[in-house]
């Protein structure tokens, strides 16, 4: 690749960096606004207590824990996406994997707010903490919730320092291209990188073990989350099915999230020749592929409890099927399976514009999921007394509605500050690459072809 | 620090310059190559001995698995608590708070290892371009005596170098 190739990339990825639209302060101000609406209802919650949240006997878990399962699986888009996608030396994944690790971070983030606003009172979150106290409540190493702090925490810490390291060299590139403050800021948080053989040998090295390490921690994480349920003896709860299901749809959902990204970020920084059809193409097939998984998890899911009729599994089961909550079970598997087969089966409908539609309806679909799997469970339990309905409040609503707008909101501002794409890694993707036969290479020039 | 380099636009210059430096009888650890990418497919270096992060980092998890079992197990004991009719000391559950801080710990020090390696972060004054950010190739030599300057700007310019003196 010759000097005018590499100062192009490094132009237009470091352009959304270096120049600022007035669409970004726009955008910005209104997803802003949507945030802090989400604030104040959560204040409005503290002062007046979770009576005005929907959250009552015997529904104690809906939109918040709903939330918390939904982002911690937006959250597997990027580190184990990508972390697969360099232990298996994709060479397409170079411009994807930035986009797709800070979304890890960001839903994490987000994620782990929800059982704080889950609590009604977050000033006593830190009786969550696992240390022993005077209290009278003891650190429980046997309970799911404290698995959870521990599987986050390591979680988030990987994911972080996987989006970092790589970073580094791209601070130091926008040390040397920016002046003042700006300079000072990429200056120290490049940490004095050259860019020596011997730098680069040990940050590959790097890569690769964080890569390894974070493909357990990230399946363990979303099961761990599952152990939040599967270990209560709750009618369709207590299934050994969950940890995989979940596993598995949290793949599905955050690989859904990040083609919608992608897209995004494509029309929007004018990226057109960085993340190409390809790259949608090809994680379109990935998409597919565990639509079919999931579709594959729920059938075994549902005929298991079917076959079993248990009572009071099949109450909950038939509420999800014929009664009350059917609309939304059925938009799900429509959402989750009929509509994306197609379009991503279907070689010709597997374009930009067909992966963000069945990406867009996945993302939905796994939201109701989550709410599905939670709800119906919790306002059915064993006993008919016990039997209550869930409604969500206004203040659920806007929080929900709020967290997307964070999402969006703090990827705008990163994409502000970092470059969305990995610079250096691009560049390496440019280098001569194995000669392919003559029909994989047809094949490949048809889809690197910037088309809409 | 007398140190001199020069920019190469691509890396089969570079690496004829670096070559022809080994020829002149340049020690290896005196010979830097600063990049904007890695080039795995040329050999700008010698002294890269495989390296001991996996090692480390197989470490770091041991010292995570250890640290998770003494935590769970001595606060079980303190502050023994009946759940669910499983023993005080429940190595099931225990296996997940291990399994998480031994990946934490092989994280953790696999990040400690790069950074003490790669000698980063510093402030000191390095053999720098910003031209390299730009996609040139240096190729320098630090700590060059005075006598051998000029020897050496030669064989760089005649790699077609631009040589510069630092």
């Amino acid at each position: 690749m010759n000097l005018e190739k590499k100062n192009k990339i490094n132009d237009d990825l470091l352009r959304p960096v270096l120049h600022t639209s007035p669409w970004f302060y726009v955008i910005l101000l209104v997803l802003g606004g949507i945030i802090v609406a989400g604030l104040g209802s959560w204040m409005y919650q503290m002062s007046h207590g979770l009576v005005v949240a929907g959250i009552k006997w015997p529904v104690y878990w809906a939109f918040y824990i709903t939330n918390f399962v939904f982002w911690i699986g937006i959250s597997h888009a990027g580190t184990l996406i990508s972390a697969i996608l360099r232990l298996v030396n994709a060479t397409w994944r170079r411009p994807v994997t930035r986009c797709a690790e800070v979304i890890t971070v960001f839903a994490l983030m987000i994620g782990a707010m929800f059982p704080i606003i889950h609590l009604g009172r977050p000033w006593l979150a830190f009786y969550l903490m696992p240390y022993p106290s005077e209290r009278g409540i003891w650190p429980n190493f046997r309970s799911p919730l404290v698995w959870d702090f521990f599987a986050i925490s390591t979680y988030l810490t990987g994911s972080t320092l996987f989006l970092f390291l790589p970073t580094i060299p791209d601070f130091a590139l926008m040390r040397d291209r920016t002046t003042g403050l700006r300079q000072r800021i990429y200056g120290m948080l490049s940490l004095g990188w050259q860019g020596t053989t011997k730098q680069w040998h040990r940050l590959e090295s790097a890569m690769q073990i964080m890569a390894i390490a974070i493909v357990p921690v990230a399946v363990s994480v979303h099961t761990i989350v599952s152990f939040d349920f599967s270990m209560s003896p709750v009618p369709m709860w207590h299934s050994t099915v969950f940890g995989p299901y979940f596993v598995a749809g949290a793949i599905f959902s955050g690989i859904a999230a990040l083609i919608v990204a992608m897209a995004i970020l494509r029309k929007a920084l004018h990226l057109e020749e960085y993340l190409h059809p390809v790259h949608f193409h090809n994680l379109g097939k990935l998409l597919l592929t565990m639509s079919l998984l999931w579709g594959y998890f729920t059938f075994v899911e549902r005929l298991t409890v079917w076959y079993g009729n248990a009572p009071a599994e099949m109450a909950v089961f038939w509420e999800t099927q014929t009664g009350s909550y059917a609309p939304l079970f059925w938009t799900m598997v429509f959402c989750n399976f009929v509509i994306p087969l197609p379009l991503l089966g279907i070689r010709r409908l597997r374009t930009i514009t067909g992966t963000v539609i069945a990406s867009s309806l996945i993302v939905v679909g796994m939201w109701l999921e989550r709410f599905l799997i939670i709800v119906p469970s919790l306002a059915m339990k064993n006993l008919p007394y016990s039997w209550g309905f869930y409604r969500p409040q206004p203040v659920e609503i806007m929080i929900t509605i709020a967290t997307f707008a964070a999402m969006a909101f703090l990827y705008l501002l990163f994409s502000k500050f970092v470059p969305i794409i990995s610079i250096w890694e691009l560049k390496v993707g440019a280098h001569p690459r194995p000669v392919l036969t003559p029909q994989e290479e047809e094949e490949a020039q048809e889809l690197w072809r910037v088309r809409p | 620090m007398k140190a001199v380099y020069a920019l190469y636009a691509d890396p089969d210059s570079a690496q004829l310059a670096v070559d022809s430096l080994r020829r002149e009888g340049v020690a290896e650890r005196s010979i830097t190559v600063i990049s904007s990418e890695p080039f795995e497919e040329y050999e700008f270096s010698r002294r890269d001995k495989p390296t001991w992060i996996f090692w480390l980092a197989t470490a770091g998890g041991a010292v995570g698995l250890i640290l998770a079992y003494l935590l769970a197990s001595t606060t079980q004991r303190l502050w023994p608590l009946v759940t669910g009719g499983m023993p005080i000391v429940a190595m099931w559950p225990n296996l997940i708070i291990m399994f998480e801080l031994t990946m934490l710990g092989a994280i953790i020090m696999t990040v400690i290892t790069l950074l003490i390696t790669a000698r980063l972060p510093t402030t000191r004054s390095k053999l720098y371009d910003p031209e390299v950010s730009s996609g040139k190739i240096l190729v320098g030599v630090e700590n060059a005596p005075d006598d051998s300057i000029e020897k050496l700007k030669q064989t760089l310019r005649a790699t077609g170098g631009e040589v510069n003196a630092g």
